[in-house]
């Protein structure tokens, strides 16, 4: 596939610095045009939120979480021509997901309770509200300094101890604490800054 | 914006974990194992023997070709269209 890239960009680029500095209107542009880092790239800004909307949201278990998820991005792939507006791919994906959790909700019940017609509890949408909530922050997260992405993710996300941060980081364990809560107010600062009107962006 | 409190940045983080790892990879590899399935279809409408190959074990025939099926995204995909 030809890669629809700016000709002034020499050096390859990693997809995390991709992820962080494209909009999402530009990153699926460029996957559009073939580009298989902003592919890439695309994937590792919505594979969090497509995880937890399948897990946490609709409590699917992990294998059918897993057909949901390839699912998703095998449609999203495909159909990317068809998304009128680019910025809105992020309201696509979740009601993609949504649609493919309900339908596996839906096929896993008529096995169950063939001769029924109950449905399977729906999502929980305080759960998903909050979801989005989570995402703004993510991307408020990604555009910090990497030393701030890392212990932050690491801590609260990847639910990482102090030592196993200390020794993945090279950072004194003793240290680490102080650390995150620096870059908490960082955030805080960034995601407040985000929220202002006026500065969307 | 004082709702925004350090506690409750800390667990809208904690909202997002990674995805498994492996799923995520076969995500990221949806273009190449795009191109890999139209190949092959390709060569399976053309080639009888190889066409049977694939419906006979799909799973041995794609590794003959140096594609793994357990990691491959596009397994039911290729099932179908070779059927």
């Amino acid at each position: 596939m030809e890669a629809a890239r700016d000709p002034r960009e020499a050096a390859p680029r990693s997809t995390a610095a991709l992820s962080a500095e494209l909009s999402d209107a530009k990153l699926v542009a460029l996957c559009r045009g073939g580009d298989e880092e902003a592919w890439g790239a695309l994937v590792e800004r919505f594979s969090r939120y497509v995880y937890a909307i399948a897990v946490q949201a609709f409590r699917l278990p992990e294998h059918d979480a897993e057909d949901v998820f390839q699912e998703v991005f095998a449609r999203v792939y495909e159909r990317l021509d068809t998304l009128r507006e680019d910025e809105a791919v992020r309201p696509w994906i979740a009601q993609l997901t949504r649609r493919l959790c309900i339908d596996r909700l839906r096929a896993g019940s008529r096995e169950v309770t063939a001769d029924t017609a109950e449905l399977p509890d729906g999502p929980d949408e305080d759960l998903l509200a909050q979801l989005e909530e989570a995402f703004d922050v993510h991307d408020a997260l990604a555009r910090l300094p990497e030393n701030c992405r890392e212990i932050l993710d690491r801590f609260f996300a990847r639910d990482e101890s102090y030592r196993a941060i200390g020794e993945a980081l090279e950072l004194p364990a003793g240290t680490i604490a102080s650390r995150i809560s620096r870059c908490l107010d960082k955030l805080r600062e960034a995601f407040e800054g985000r929220n202002k009107p006026g500065t969307a962006s | 914006m004082s709702g925004y409190d350090i506690e409750r940045l800390s667990r809208l983080i904690g909202m997002l974990p990674p995805a498994p790892a492996a799923w995520e990879s076969a995500a990221r590899e949806l273009p190449r194992a795009r191109r890999e399935l139209d190949m092959l279809v390709e060569r399976a409408e053309a080639d009888a023997e190889f066409r049977r190959a694939l419906i006979a074990d799909l799973e041995s025939a794609l590794r003959a070709e140096g594609v793994e099926p357990t990691t491959w995204p596009l397994l039911d995909e290729l099932r179908r269209r070779v059927r």
